[in-house]
């Protein structure tokens, strides 16, 4: 898997400036827990990258050492350069974390002036508030807000500043549809503007929906590293080029077949048998399937699919 | 690769204008929250309009009116409960919202949330002894100088901070859950041992000697030392004993602050 994580990012409009970085980084806590494990990892610039791994997996840890919270064992953490722990270091960024409550007796307009003024350039008031879907709230107590409500509101916290680097930590919790929608579309134009987004989520089709870049990380290790449609693949146990990743596709079906016959065949990498059915994982599902037909006459139940983000996650976080 | 940071502009906003905007809406805050605001102001209040006006009307007691006495202690009092419940229970609901959290995320100057949150117990201090005053002089007949105000109040903001101290330990160490529980059973028994309830010569004769163990008796004695009473030891030692107290809160909480920060 080691080769995709040195193939160029497929997507060319991002740069390869390093915005962030974890160099070789293990944290060790008091208590003899390794949450990472010599992980390093990178931000480009006007990249979103999506933190994906299951609980415990250390992905908060990462990111707790790129905001400047917590310092590493071992190991180098920089954003712009510089340590993350340097209150200046921070100008530049913008955090959204899992925050239970913010001082409930301050208006959403109060709040957003206390962040505002941490910033040399913050962005524009009005701008702010359109871009966290805020209009008509400014003058509410965070404590009389929704749930939805509120997380927008640590949005513009996120956003007040300005900044080129941005931290979200599972950013649509408790959002409907319509205002998770909203909010994607506010990350993707904060990356079109040239700005570099870490996020984090447990919705897999958040990270296949927004990321440019997928890190998968478990026990403290990178697993892989990849678009969503090279991750994908990964999962779905392909291990070569990653150009035809895109194109695995898994087929399920009843067949009588015998799984030494289908492995023979080409672009068939995976073979196994899920009760009555047999699934076979194929690079060039067309084909495949083109000559399955013809060798068994009575092959039936045929469904095929492309793989999804959260088998291939399932799949890797299981196997590391 | 990461000359990006070089290019960046470095300038940075006003720390006077954090700081300024920070107290300014720590002090919005503490006001609104009603909870806190009228339980902080009400008890000195209520308790020295009942024992040190309604009970003791025009009684003398140590070549001053009681009244005027008791105005130190409920001072104090009042200040005390500020600093404890702002800082120590205030500060444990931010650090278990995560609230805190965020803000040290953020380029915010890490003393600002602090030096806040201290600045709006002092207001509140300085609210509380103004109140007591009023009270004191339109229905207790106390008589105080102007000059004697302005020493009181000063008092009291200064001597607020070792008990921000002890609650910034509070917070630190006990969970949110608990900390106004914790809170109340330091505040109250020290308040009523320090003597700033009763005069401390009416209480009994060992709890007398323990007095002196307190921060809330050197205050105490500090404030009835401006209205000319005579104070039990030298004014040097009650200013060294609070220096101590602030000094053993504040390694403690840093203490704490560093077993918290291996652990996060």
């Amino acid at each position: 898997m080691t080769e995709l994580m040195d193939s160029p990012i497929a997507n060319s409009q991002q740069s390869t400036e390093t915005v962030a970085s974890l160099t070789a980084i293990t944290k060790r806590y008091s208590n003899g827990v390794v949450a990472l494990d010599n992980l390093s990892l990178q931000l480009h610039r006007g990249q979103i990258v999506a933190l994906l791994g299951p609980n415990g997996a250390g992905k908060s840890t990462a990111v707790r050492l790129l905001m400047g919270l917590s310092s590493p064992t071992s190991g180098d953490a920089r954003i712009f350069g510089a340590d993350p722990r340097n209150t200046a270091a921070r100008l530049h960024t913008g955090v959204m974390l899992q925050v239970g409550r913010a001082p409930e007796m301050l208006r959403v307009r109060e709040h957003i002036a206390i962040f505002r003024g941490y910033y040399p350039h913050p962005m524009p008031y009005a701008d702010l508030i359109k871009a966290a879907g805020l209009e008509g709230l400014e003058g509410r107590m965070f404590g009389q807000l929704s749930g939805g409500q509120k997380q927008r509101v640590f949005f513009a916290l996120a956003l007040a500043g300005d900044p080129d680097l941005i931290f979200l930590d599972e950013p649509t919790v408790g959002l409907d549809i319509e205002a998770r929608r909203l909010m994607w579309a506010q990350i993707r134009s904060l990356a079109a503007r040239g700005k570099t987004v870490l996020l984090t989520t447990h919705y897999l089709e958040e990270a296949d929906a927004l990321a440019h870049r997928i890190i998968v990380i478990n026990k403290g290790k990178v697993v892989c590293e990849g678009t969503p449609a090279e991750v994908k693949s990964l999962g779905a146990g392909f291990s070569g080029d990653a150009a035809a990743g895109s194109a695995i596709k898994i087929i399920r079906c009843a067949t009588t077949l015998t799984a030494e016959h289908l492995l023979k065949m080409p672009s068939v990498s995976r073979v196994e048998s899920d009760g009555e059915l047999t699934v076979i994982i194929s690079a060039q599902a067309e084909s495949t399937l083109r000559e399955m037909l013809a060798l068994d006459q009575n092959l039936h139940s045929l469904e095929v699919q492309s793989p999804a983000l959260e088998d291939a996650f399932l799949a890797l976080t299981k196997n590391s | 690769m990461s000359t990006a940071a070089l290019t960046l502009p470095n300038d940075r906003p006003s720390i006077l204008g954090i700081f300024l905007r920070e107290v300014r809406y720590e002090f919005v805050r503490a006001l609104r929250t009603k909870a806190y605001s009228l339980s902080v102001m009400g008890f000195p209040v209520v308790f020295y309009i009942f024992f040190g006006i309604i009970l003791n009307r025009g009684e003398h007691h140590d070549g001053m009116t009681v009244a005027k006495d008791m105005l130190a202690g409920y001072a104090v009092f009042g200040a005390i409960g500020a600093s404890l419940f702002g800082i120590g229970v205030g500060l444990a609901g931010d650090l278990s919202a995560g609230w805190l959290e965020l803000k040290r995320a953020s380029p915010m100057p890490p003393l600002a949330y602090l030096l806040a949150k201290c600045c709006t117990a002092m207001g509140f201090a300085t609210i509380i002894v103004t109140l007591l005053t009023v009270i004191g002089i339109a229905f207790g007949g106390v008589h105080i100088t102007l000059l004697e105000y302005a020493k009181i109040v000063s008092l009291v903001v200064i001597g607020s901070i070792p008990f921000a101290c002890m609650g910034l330990l509070l917070a630190l160490l006990a969970p949110f859950n608990s900390a106004p529980g914790i809170a109340n059973m330091i505040y109250l028994p020290m308040s009523f041992l320090g003597g700033l309830w009763l005069p401390i010569d009416l209480l009994p004769n060992v709890l007398q000697k323990f007095a002196p163990v307190l921060p809330t008796y050197h205050l105490r004695q500090l404030m009835i030392g401006v209205f000319g009473a005579s104070t039990a030891g030298r004014t040097s030692t009650h200013w060294l004993a609070l220096f101590g107290f602030t000094a053993v809160m504040l390694v403690c909480a840093g203490y704490a602050f560093r077993r918290r920060e291996q652990n996060s």
